[in-house]
């Protein structure tokens, strides 16, 4: 006689049990510290960042430990933490111009107010394995210039001087920025909510969508007029106060794309924008979430949306890797039920067609 | 649970959930939008369910929760101690000792009474979707009642196959004027739907929807007159229980073809046994 089976309880627990373990590893080797991981797997801790919506190194680094390294979990965990804050203000924004700038690129001009910097990039380097990183091995101190860096201003501050780029008009003050994390997302969404829905959205996602417009899905023409890594300043101004006060000191990484446009029967040919920005050095996440930002400006600017990129719908509905990998785990829950319905339904159907 | 708030979600939460179930209530079948938040829990798993069975509880409510019609499968396990933990409610496998009762892909065998509430975990609340994967189309098809196409993908299935080729979730029409998906029920549980004197409640958190059935709201399974409507039947009995008229689960007992089947409602099950 069949006993349906029993203890799913138990099961849970020991499973958990044996996570704990499975995560410590080897006892004979060092525990790994958040600190270490906050300082030393800093980009992992920048994607968690970004991806999981908060700006908090330890916490970061705190998730990457529980989720045995596994990004995607750490994002999970730093959201579902998320949730549970109350929020106490919308900040002011920010302003990349003013950013302290570790790194700044430009690919339009081989020479701009500020120069390129190279910062801390792994361009350039040969990936060859380093086998003298697996010892500890001591470290050779990078130079440091002789002078402050001169003022930055925005490449596509320069071009919007010569009226060859799109204007960017701020929205009013008054406007209140749109939150997906308070309100579901209804389309046509404004590109306050597709931008916040990029920053959070899985770089993975946001990479391939990026270079299919690239390969010709969608292409428009990108380049990257400049991108910024640095630290920049979080200012509140609340009510009671009239006046804004520093709240945080943030890094973060900035790009700037700039496409070509045709023009259309209302507007000269003129260069259009792309906008991407993540928490930390999340270099290759922001030059992704400009590509698909512009690429989603389709309809706006009145091209025909035919690649998956410039689907507005289809971006923002699949960009999120926690709803995502819930979604697609979830196919390892019990579908007994389902299934038996499916099975009474296919015998049926296969008697009907060999009668 | 020290830390978080009763039930997890904090009160201003709660109400804006309560207000989206209110709407719901008032129109039934009709998806509220609702601001869904992350849970500890993954997308999927019951998270939309989870978040109307946690504005909804209070301290005397007694809970049940299934997955499969049964209450130790390990997601009903998991979702239950989620909620012993931050509520402290007393929790029950009994059908009729329950006041509000969490399932996935099942309606109890039990009939429900009028005090009682059924929260439904939904994956995808819209039914038009495969039919139509824009949701700025589909909101249209609701607001114009163009249900049609669900109509033609039932007729084509008819012309093909004889009969309706959809097993579970299968569309009804809600008080005669909004299409909705049941969730992935089997068809067998769509008449327990219809003038049900429990509320139904059906919450989708990646979708950022819910909707209800509220008590006796008449609930009709879409066929047309000449194909009628029907549940599946098996020639089996519940090798348990013997009950012959329950949805039965097909347990497979060797690799030579035994097979047998037992109800997917345990409670139902252990409580024929007992009697």
């Amino acid at each position: 006689m069949y006993v349906a089976v029993k203890g799913g309880e138990q099961a849970i627990e020991n499973a958990h049990r044996m996570l704990a373990e499975a995560r410590r590893g080897d006892p004979g080797v060092p525990e790994v510290t958040v600190a270490q991981i906050e300082e030393q797997l800093s980009l992992a801790v920048d994607r968690v960042m970004t991806e999981g919506s908060i700006y908090d190194r330890s916490l970061a680094a705190l998730a990457i430990k529980q989720a045995r390294g596994d990004l995607v979990e750490a994002i999970f965990l730093l959201r579902a933490f998320r949730a549970t804050l109350p929020r106490l203000g919308v900040s002011r924004p920010i302003d990349t111009g003013l950013m302290a700038v570790c790194r700044r690129i430009s690919a339009t001009f081989k020479d701009l107010p500020g120069g390129q910097v190279l910062g801390p990039t792994f361009d350039y380097t040969h990936r060859l394995l380093d086998f003298a990183l697996d010892e500890s091995a001591g470290l050779d101190p990078a130079p440091v210039a002789d002078s402050d860096l001169e003022p930055m201003p925005p490449v596509v501050d320069l071009l919007d001087r010569e009226g060859l780029i799109e204007p960017e008009i701020p929205d009013d003050d008054n406007r209140r920025v749109g939150d997906l994390t308070r309100e579901p997302v209804m389309f046509p969404a404004d590109r306050d909510v597709r931008l916040q829905n990029l920053a959070r959205g899985d770089e993975g996602f946001l990479l391939a969508l990026g270079y299919s417009t690239q390969r010709g899905y969608g292409r428009n023409h990108p380049f990257a007029a400049e991108i910024r890594m640095g630290e920049v300043t979080v200012e509140i101004e609340p009510a009671e106060l009239g006046f804004a006060i520093t709240v945080a000191q943030i890094t973060v990484t900035e790009c700037q794309m700039v496409n070509q446009f045709r023009g259309s029967t209302t507007s000269p040919p003129q260069f259009t924008r792309g906008y991407g920005l993540a928490f930390g050095g999340s270099e290759r996440k922001a030059m992704a979430m400009a590509l698909v930002d512009r690429a989603l400006r389709a309809r706006d600017l009145g091209e025909e949306p035919t690649a998956p990129a410039q689907d507005e719908e289809f971006v923002l509905s699949h960009a999120d890797n926690v709803e995502a990998s819930g979604f697609v785990g979830h196919l390892k829950l019990p579908h007994y039920v389902d299934f038996q319905s499916e099975l009474v339904l296919v015998r049926s159907l296969r008697e009907g067609a060999i009668e | 649970m020290t830390g978080y708030n009763f039930a997890y979600l904090d009160e201003h939460t709660k109400r804006m959930i309560r207000r989206s179930v209110l709407e719901a209530v008032a129109i039934p079948g009709y998806q509220v939008p609702f601001g869904s938040r992350e849970m500890p829990l993954p997308y999927g798993w019951g998270t939309g369910g989870i978040q109307v069975t946690a504005s909804v509880i209070g301290p005397d409510d007694v809970l049940k929760v299934i997955d499969q019609g049964a209450d130790d499968t390990a997601n009903a396990v998991s979702i239950r101690r989620f909620f012993v933990r931050t509520t402290g409610v007393r929790t029950t496998t009994r059908t009729d000792e329950a006041t509000l009762i969490q399932t996935r892909h099942r309606i109890p065998e039990t009939p429900l009474r009028a005090d009682q509430i059924l929260v439904l975990q939904v994956p995808i609340p819209e039914p038009l979707r495969w039919l139509e994967p824009r949701e700025t189309e589909t909101r249209v098809m609701h607001a114009l009642e163009d249900y049609g196409v669900m109509h033609v993908r039932l007729y084509e299935d008819i012309a093909r196959h004889g009969k309706v080729a959809t097993a579970y979730d299968y569309p009804v029409i809600v008080n005669d004027r909004y299409l909705m998906r049941p969730s992935p029920i089997p068809k067998f549980d769509n008449p327990k739907l219809d003038r049900n004197p429990a509320l139904l409640l059906f919450g989708a958190a990646s979708e950022k929807r819910i909707y209800a059935v509220p008590p006796w709201t008449k609930v009709r399974s879409l066929d047309f007159e000449d194909h009628p409507f029907t549940i599946e039947r098996w020639t089996e009995r519940c090798a348990s229980c013997g009950s012959g008229d329950s949805f039965l689960d097909e347990v497979i007992v060797d690799d030579k073809g035994g097979r047998l089947f037992v109800c997917s409602d345990t409670d139902y099950c252990s409580r024929r046994r007992t009697r």
